[in-house]
């Protein structure tokens, strides 16, 4: 079963949000998204100073199957990229919610979240 | 299976050749390479059975049922490979002089005016080598366009969620962005989306129809519409022609720019890697930015002209002219009622198999279908916990090849089968029991499903590390 963070709050595509004491923000992937998506083996990250906005695809993650894309929570500016998931795209599958994406700065924006226990729900019912 | 190169044997060789009887010229040192290359040294008969051992392994429509949907694995009858195999065709150097190929560009200009008939269109270019670069051809000619009237804000194509994959992809080689639109819930494009998305940025839209849960989308004309409205231009994928072909035309449906898929809708599938031929099909409006050079007839003859504000090449030469011979002669083989009589027995195998494998399987939107359809296999994998995968490899062990799976993205646990109007009846009863034999087997023992396939040389391959660690090169 995977897991969920009670700290975190969630999107209904799967990606987890964490707000910094700084007021910025994490974005990854969710434990149950890489379970559904596999064996990750490849991942594109936007570059520092991007724009990303709101339901709109600022990443992808490659598996065996197919290519999927990380749409993103929030509108904001990127201003760091975890670098080491370019070289090891298998620590998603290993930790999903060590594993940030992005970090994003200047968050203007945010979709409805769901709380851990609602996300836990809404995965239940996928 | 021992590789190629561990076959090699110092000092074997296809031929003996007898003492030198001349003086030896020596080549100066400075133009000698420092080392000879490393090529696996045989004898003619170890390379033939090497070969033919290999071709064993393989899986081609000769084979056996090849159900790969949207790749349309149709079988290629002898006689295309004879025609293009004549000396004529077969025989002719790229850069021979236009008097001496007026055949062959004779050839090329028919099949052309066949094709456009077909399709709707006015002008065709043969360079692209295969169906992502026709993609990538049509919509640098998109581009040239808005270029051309001054019109350089837009930038954005629309591609539904039930395109082809490479569609995306496409756009963003020739700099576009992509604006990717959900369907609704009948796998459609939702019109109200795609109303709220067009506007003064819109360079066009890229869609597939019948798209690829094998759904023709009767909205048609008021889609391509919008986007005409809006300034935009649209483009056809031709990846499921076979579902229409001679039947609707994308020219009459509002597309400006269209590819086809000579290898696989106009017979010679790519089953062996290629080659293939994704040319470019187009309206007048689009005509003077065809790549170089277009076949064009001249008071008695044939000449190759360049179109006035042409993109330039996009391959070497007149494009994989073999693959345009082998689709001519299909085409005037199967004559103006044959072609689309070819698309409606199509149809009406992929309706014959959806029907038969609805009672025991979920079928995506299901209703009338076109040429393929789309299986999910979610349930089986919540109960069982038999994933498309391990179906797809089970279907291994009754020599039958799997149908794409995983795709489209919008269906979980996909297989979309696509049996074409190849496979007679017998072979689709077959193949339904088949599917049904293997369901069963998921249900009663799922364990012996995840080691699928059992018979074959190899069994589950390590997907995952090749894609990681990939191993392209022999190391000595």
């Amino acid at each position: 079963m995977a897991t969920v963070l009670e700290n975190l709050k969630y999107s209904k595509s799967h990606e987890w949000v964490e707000v910094l004491d700084n007021g910025n923000v994490r974005i990854g992937i969710t434990d149950f998204a890489q379970h559904e998506l596999g064996d990750l083996v490849f991942v594109n990250l936007p570059e520092e100073g991007d724009e990303i906005a709101v339901g709109e695809a600022f990443a992808d993650v490659e598996s065996v199957k197919a290519v999927s894309d990380v749409m993103s929570p929030v509108s904001g500016v990127v201003c760091a990229i975890n670098e080491d998931l370019l070289d090891a795209p298998e620590s998603i599958n290993a930790d999903a919610f060590g594993a940030w994406f992005v970090e994003v700065e200047n968050v203007s924006e945010e979709e409805e979240l769901l709380d851990a226990a609602a996300y836990e729900a809404f995965c239940e019912e996928e | 299976m021992q590789l190629i190169f561990e076959k090699s044997c110092e000092g074997r060789s296809c031929s003996m050749m007898p003492s030198c009887d001349v003086p030896v010229c020596e080549i100066p040192a400075s133009l000698k390479r420092e080392s000879a290359p490393k090529l696996p040294q045989m004898a003619e008969v170890d390379i033939s059975r090497h070969y033919t051992e290999l071709m064993k392994r393989t899986h081609g429509v000769n084979d056996g049922f090849y159900p790969l949907g949207s790749c349309t694995m149709k079988y290629n009858p002898k006689i295309n490979d004879e025609m293009a195999n004549l000396a004529g065709f077969a025989g002719l150097h790229p850069l021979q002089p236009v008097h001496t190929v007026q055949g062959a560009l004779e050839a090329l200009s028919v099949l052309e005016s066949y094709l456009d008939e077909i399709t709707g269109m006015d002008a065709m270019t043969f360079q692209p080598a295969a169906g992502a670069h026709g993609e990538f051809t049509g919509l640098l000619m998109i581009k040239a366009y808005h270029k051309a009237n001054g019109d350089l804000k837009r930038n954005k194509i629309i591609v539904p969620d039930t395109a082809h994959g490479t569609n995306p992809a496409s756009c963003t080689m020739a700099g576009f962005k992509v604006i990717s639109i959900p369907s609704n819930e009948d796998g459609c494009v939702d019109l109200d989306k795609l109303r709220s998305v067009v506007g003064e940025d819109t360079a066009g839209l890229m869609l597939t129809n019948p798209n690829t849960v094998g759904i023709f989308d009767k909205n048609i004309l008021e889609i391509t519409k919008i986007i005409h409205e809006a300034g935009g231009l649209n483009y056809y994928d031709g990846a499921n022609l076979n579902a229409v072909m001679g039947i609707v035309r994308p020219g009459d449906m509002g597309f400006d720019v269209i590819h086809l898929n000579l290898h696989k809708t106009f017979s010679t599938p790519h089953g062996g890697g290629g080659p293939g031929a994704g040319v470019v099909g187009c309206k007048n409006i689009l005509a003077p930015f065809l790549p170089l050079y277009h076949t064009v007839k001249s008071g008695e003859g044939y000449e190759m002209e360049a179109p006035a504000q042409s993109i330039g090449s996009v391959r070497s030469f007149y494009g994989n002219y073999g693959i345009a011979i082998r689709a001519l002669c299909y085409v005037m083989t199967l004559g103006k009622e044959g072609i689309p009589e070819a698309s409606s027995n199509a149809v009406l195998n992929a309706n014959y198999m959806r029907v038969n494998l609805q009672d025991e399987f979920d079928i995506a939107f299901n209703n009338i279908c076109m040429h393929e359809f789309v299986i999910s296999l979610t349930r089986t994998k919540k109960d069982k916990g038999v994933t498309a995968l391990d179906f797809a490899k089970a279907l291994l062990d009754y020599g039958v090849h799997p149908p794409t799976m995983y795709f489209p993205l919008i269906v979980d646990e996909a297989l979309m089968v696509e049996p074409t109007e190849t496979e007679s009846k017998d072979t689709l009863d077959e193949v339904v029991r088949i599917f049904k034999e293997i369901l069963k087997n998921a249900n009663e023992n799922p364990e012996a499903l995840h080691e699928a396939p059992h018979t074959t040389p190899v069994s589950r391959l390590d997907e995952v590390k090749a894609a990681r660690e990939p191993v392209l090169r022999y190391e000595y």
